[in-house]
């Protein structure tokens, strides 16, 4: 049996902020909730069912938050789910919710994906000592860190291209009003000369702490073609690995690689450098840019930074990456990875305002997770898949 | 001997918790002295008010102002008080409607004993006299008839934010194969174990080999020589950090194993690491010993030349 075909027909987020303290998290989920109901014409009750993501419950020390909120989220007399899969959970959630349709089980599900970071600190619970081993952790940078360093080594990059893929990313965050970040005058030397934190990572290379929720509306063909402008789901992939093993890449992790040659096989892609024409990807990190790149075959290994350094990711290169200015300049973890995703269907919807790719038919949109170990991502369009 | 050794973990950590307009302004009352329900779309009031109604999903935003006595229509007996619940004595929870209201609100009741309580009983609230703005800024009683004196209201701005310490106290188990490397470094030796299958010499060893889910089982003695492959200079201080930055936090692959173990580069200038660098163990005074890595206090330059990038990059 084919899949049923699904589009998204609503999306909505937050303004992404450092304190979201005027909401807690069930008012932060329904503030993107409800816009994204708004852009669906929907209410609560007319969804079948809510998919719900966010990262470790030790990032805010909330037990199964989705129990307290299955209320406030109007999940009462409908299916629940929980998504886990650490930072790429905000994409495994839009995943699971788009293959509910896909499978027929259900015509219009919501999902949304959120974290309040205002209300802990990430850091200190990515840090948490284990008995008898070594305390060198340092957060996700003090693990990233090493790996970036490889990616230098073995590409041969020069120095600077984190900076590039910094300045880009917190300059688009200045077209998108929902981004935490809108740091003016960002530039690559302003970038380089910020403190250096995780040496080969600059403070102006990571990702802020956020608050903040995204959602969407997915609906089956019958409903989302009686839309103007949904954004068609062409293709999902979810792959794993271990986080360690021996000789595991984690520079370019085999997972992530499996799961990009699925996507390009499933939707018919042949050159996704040519063929896709804006990606948000999951960068907490800048280096990550062209490290990703490279794992989602747009570049030749090693070369993925030739495509930064040449501005080809900057809005009106060949390939624009992190139009919205990008997990760089909004984290709310649990939904850094549905933003990413949803920000590919505004992309084909042709609502991304002032960092709108002219023309954009086919976006990806990108997750990953855990020690690099999660991977998950999608393909949307503006017409509906021919496969 | 416990094939598995076991250590105490507490996890603990003070959330700060937003709480939203509808819990904001429940607490503000509670501290306040008064008990604030919502009213639903049915007209019904909840105590305490969600924050969206259960049936039309709207915000709740009108707010009845309720008094404190009630009607329990449930209870249960706490014969043994744990931490951090309202009494250290016994007492019972109970579901008290508070009069005005439709929903039951769970809370204490400070009885004696269980012939002390049922169901239909008249409770009021008796008010702490310091109120923050929680739950905690009352228990019930059973309602005497008596008026008793209700402490003033506390007055300020609303309630917008409140502490909640959460702690989480555990037994950390090492599985069998990293507990027999542990024992190995009380013993000033550095244990790894090979997978039967892939034949990758793991260093610590492992319950479930991640290619091939068997446990490692052959053990092999490394040397205390390995090679940094690659590595970070944490200058960022944060909460529960154990070592004082900057720190250089290395992956170390000693020679034999087949996976990089993280410790700590000292006895050099941090910019003066180099991936490639061959480094040797540094072990503590022996007396300082336990069952830890920490027995190696961190690894120094042997001055050896650099290893071969080819020898190490399929290790990054």
């Amino acid at each position: 049996m084919s899949k049923v075909p699904a589009a998204v027909i609503g999306i909505g987020q937050t303004h992404h902020r450092a304190k979201r303290e005027d909401v807690s998290m069930a008012g932060l989920c329904r503030e993107a909730m409800d816009r994204a109901l708004e852009d669906a014409g929907l209410t609560l009750d007319e969804v079948d069912a809510i998919v719900i993501g966010k990262a470790p419950d030790l990032f805010e020390g909330v037990m199964m938050p989705e129990l307290y909120l299955a209320e406030a989220l109007g999940a009462a007399g409908k299916p629940l789910l929980r998504v886990h899969t650490a930072g790429s959970v905000g994409g495994s959630t839009a995943i699971v919710a788009s293959s509910l349709v896909q499978a027929g089980v259900h015509k219009k599900v919501l999902t949304v994906a959120f974290e309040k970071q205002s209300e802990s600190n990430a850091m200190w619970a990515l840090s948490v000592p284990i008995p008898f081993v070594m305390p060198v952790h340092a957060g996700a940078g003090g693990y990233f860190a090493p790996h970036v360093r490889s990616y230098i080594r073995r590409a041969n990059a020069p120095s600077h291209i984190g900076a590039i893929v910094a300045a880009k990313d917190r300059n688009n965050a200045l077209k998108n009003p929902y981004a935490h970040l809108h740091n003016e005058g960002t530039t690559v030397e302003s970038v380089l000369a910020s403190q250096m934190l995780w040496d080969p990572i600059h403070y102006d290379e990571t990702c802020p702490s956020s608050d903040g929720a995204c959602a969407m509306v997915i609906a089956a063909e019958d409903v989302a073609k009686t839309y103007e402008a949904p954004a068609w789901i062409h293709g999902t992939v979810m792959r794993s690995e271990p986080t360690s093993a021996a000789e595991r890449d984690q520079v370019n992790p085999q997972a992530g690689r499996d799961a990009a040659a699925a996507l390009w096989k499933a939707t018919g892609i042949t050159d996704p450098a040519r063929e896709i024409d804006c990606a948000e990807i999951y960068v907490p990190f800048a280096w990550f840019e062209p490290m990703w790149l490279e794992n989602l075959g747009f570049a030749p290994e090693g070369e993925g930074w030739k495509l930064t350094e040449a501005g080809e990711t900057a809005i009106g290169g060949s390939l624009p990456v992190n139009m919205s200015g990008g997990v760089l300049s909004s984290n709310p973890i649990g939904a850094s990875g549905m933003l990413r995703f949803a920000e590919a269907a505004l992309q084909v919807r042709g609502r991304a305002g002032e960092h709108q790719v002219d023309g954009a038919r086919r976006a990806l949109g990108h997750a990953y997770g855990g020690g690099s170990q999660f991977f998950s991502m999608w393909v949307v369009g503006s017409q509906p898949p021919s496969n | 001997m416990s094939r598995t050794l076991q250590a105490p973990v507490t996890v603990a950590f003070d959330y700060t918790r937003s709480t939203g307009p509808v819990i904001g302004r429940f607490l503000t009352g509670l501290r306040d002295t008064t008990i604030v329900g919502g009213r639903l779309g049915d007209g019904r009031v909840a105590v305490p008010p969600p924050e969206y109604d259960p049936v039309t999903h709207q915000a709740v935003t009108e707010f009845v102002e309720l008094p404190d006595t009630g009607t329990v229509t449930s209870w249960t007996w706490v014969s043994e008080p744990v931490a951090g619940q309202p009494f250290e004595r016994p007492f019972a929870y109970a579901l008290i409607t508070i009069d005005g209201a439709d929903t039951p609100w769970l809370h204490a009741v400070d009885v004696a004993s269980p012939d002390d309580i049922e169901t239909g009983m008249r409770v009021r609230a008796r008010w702490a006299e310091e109120r923050t703005g929680s739950v905690n800024d009352l228990v019930f009683e059973a309602d005497g008839g008596d008026q008793p004196g209700t402490p003033a209201p506390a007055g300020g701005e609303d309630v917008s934010r409140i502490v909640t310490p959460v702690s989480l106290d555990y037994h950390y188990a090492a599985s069998p194969e990293e507990s027999s490397f542990f024992r190995g470094l009380a013993e000033g030796k550095i244990l790894g174990q090979r997978c039967p299958k892939c034949q990758k010499v793991y260093v610590p060893p492992r319950g479930a080999c991640p290619t091939d889910g068997v446990p490692t089982a052959e053990e092999i003695e490394l040397s205390h020589v390995g090679t940094v492959t690659t590595f970070c200079v944490v200058n960022v201080p944060f909460l529960g950090q154990k070592i004082k930055p900057p720190y250089v936090s290395a992956y170390v692959l000693l020679d034999g194993a087949d996976i990089a173990l993280q410790h700590l580069i000292l006895d050099i200038p941090a910019d003066e690491v180099r991936m490639g660098m061959r480094v040797e163990a540094v072990w503590k005074p022996r007396d300082e010993w336990g069952t830890s890595i920490e027995n190696i206090s961190h690894f120094a330059p042997t001055g050896e030349p650099d290893a071969d990038f080819d020898s190490y990059k399929h290790h990054l």
